[in-house]
């Protein structure tokens, strides 16, 4: 990889050991993903935030860097492990919740804007088109390559903070021009957001880059980003192109028969003690089209519904988290489904959820049963 | 052909492992002591080697653990590897651990055992004693 004079300098540690240590970060992720240098970005959008993933270790190396590293661009933050407002009400342990605070703290200390959402591309503006950032969380990865015009690669939580430290990323994959090798043809009658998490799940697993999706009818946003959600979980594919692509490259179908090994992978109960929703969580369309269709009902079992705070302040105002707690919704801003600390398998046997993302990190981290549903069967089966 | 992903000079013992390495859970952050009972490496310590295995696997988180047994002055002094992973790479990075990645036929020459210095400056950065 080729550095400017000043990049080496601060390698060498010319510009003091926290500059030094980001640039050996982005030069190692550089020359193992063949960049030629590095380029600037606009904006950061970082991973690694919930105590549950980074552990001890993670925790103690973000206290120690938050002492003198500063962002140089807009950083927003990935969910933590817990909404404060409401954290009394589950069986969070006292380490956890000062380890999770500490974290959020050092962060802080670094300039990163507390966001704690895996949606910045719903609660943030979108920059002009063919804008550099760097997105470490994969659904936010793919969404902004795929729908939002923006050029990332699948950061890595490290690559995400060395890139927000220093104002740049390597220049590799897809932050070129990128052409998939293969299409995958969508086959799947009447999907709803179920079949396209499936989709997204089956297409990650398949490409290696970014893949050509032909056969896609016109998708909802709900739809639009259970398959991100479910792409960024099986592979490290982080874009997905509209349309047949190249006539000369591979043609995969994903019909009945891959939806329905899909979902044997991950739906592995049939029922649920309780209910999840949002993972990705949910924006403010979203929660006004489960407000919609709650109206008059109520949940019969928990239900756990994950949001940005952002989202959550709004649609306090509006009134919908007032409708929705009074159908038995328990409201969580700041935190997700995927790896929430908050679901135990001493507790709870199976989740019922609509997320494929959700299904996938409930059944391999929490280690409980999972049972698959979209959200129309969801509010069917289990309200009244 | 050799490839350089952090920087270093260090001389040291080749630990050489044929299967791939999953940092997190594998090796013990307090010890540097491999502690998966299926993996080759069981019950050695990765503590001071110069570490050859053909890649990292398993969660990037793993990229801690490399940073946290470095803290805990369990570390490897090197890695070499086959194939450079994210996690292997940007851990070495965190933890500033010189690692560098080798053709097939260069692996298959390196045993345990093996007396082994390193300079990435030099135009061989692995010189074999």
């Amino acid at each position: 990889m080729e550095l400017t004079r000043e990049e080496e300098s601060a390698l060498k540690g010319e510009q003091g050991e926290t500059m030094q240590m980001a640039y050996r970060i982005l030069v190692a992720t550089g020359e193992a993903t063949d960049a030629e240098k590095l380029i600037p970005i606009e904006w950061a959008h970082l991973s690694g935030v919930n105590y549950n993933t980074i552990g001890d270790a993670g925790e103690e190396f973000l206290s120690t860097i938050s002492k003198d590293a500063r962002v140089t661009v807009k950083t927003t933050l990935n969910p933590m492990g817990f909404d404060i407002d409401n954290v009394s009400n589950y069986k969070l342990d006292e380490n956890f919740i000062s380890k999770q605070l500490s974290i959020r703290n050092s962060y802080e200390t670094m300039g990163v804007i507390p966001s704690f959402s895996c949606i910045p591309y719903e609660i943030f503006d979108i920059p002009k088109n063919g804008t550099q950032v760097a997105f470490a969380e994969s659904n936010a990865a793919i969404h902004a390559n795929s729908y939002d015009n923006l050029k990332t690669n699948k950061e890595s939580a490290f690559s995400a903070l060395a890139s927000a430290i220093i104002g740049k990323s390597p220049y590799s994959s897809l932050r070129k021009e990128d052409t998939p090798n293969v299409t995958i043809q969508m086959k799947v009658k009447n999907p709803n957001e179920l079949t396209y998490g499936m989709l997204g799940f089956y297409a990650g697993k398949i490409g290696d880059t970014s893949v050509n999706i032909s056969g896609l009818g016109e998708m909802d946003q709900r739809q639009c980003k259970a398959m991100c959600g479910g792409m960024g979980t099986s592979g490290t594919c982080a874009k997905f192109n509209f349309g047949e692509g190249n006539p000369n490259v591979e043609k995969i179908d994903f019909d009945e028969k891959e939806m329905q090994n899909v979902h044997d992978e991950l739906n592995t109960s049939e029922k649920g003690d309780l209910i999840t929703l949002g993972s990705p969580q949910l924006g403010l369309n979203e929660i006004s089209d489960l407000t919609a269709k709650l109206k008059g009902r109520s949940f019969q079992k928990r239900c756990m519904v994950f949001l940005p705070r952002t989202v959550k302040d709004q649609a306090q105002k509006i009134g919908y988290i007032t409708e929705l707690e009074r159908a038995g919704c328990e409201i969580l801003s700041d935190c997700c489904t995927c790896l929430t600390p908050l679901i135990c398998k001493d507790d709870v046997d199976a989740v019922t959820t609509n997320s494929i993302k959700g299904a996938f990190y409930l059944k391999n981290s929490n280690g409980v049963g999972v049972n698959l549903k979209s959200l129309k069967e969801i509010v069917e089966d289990e309200t009244r | 052909m050799n490839k350089i992903l952090v920087s270093g000079k260090v001389k040291g013992i080749v630990l050489k492992s044929n299967n791939p390495i999953n940092f997190l859970g594998t090796v013990d952050k307090k010890t540097g002591i491999i502690s998966d009972k299926n993996h080759s490496l069981f019950e050695k310590s990765v503590k001071n080697t110069i570490l050859v295995f053909p890649s990292g696997i398993g969660s990037s988180v793993g990229a801690y653990t490399i940073y946290s047994i470095k803290s805990n002055n369990t570390a490897p002094i090197a890695m070499i590897c086959k194939k450079a992973d994210l996690t292997v790479a940007t851990g070495c990075a965190l933890a500033n651990i010189p690692l560098i990645t080798i053709d097939d036929e260069e692996f298959e020459s390196i045993k345990t055992g093996m007396k082994i210095s390193i300079d990435t400056d030099s135009t061989i950065p692995i010189h074999y004693q």
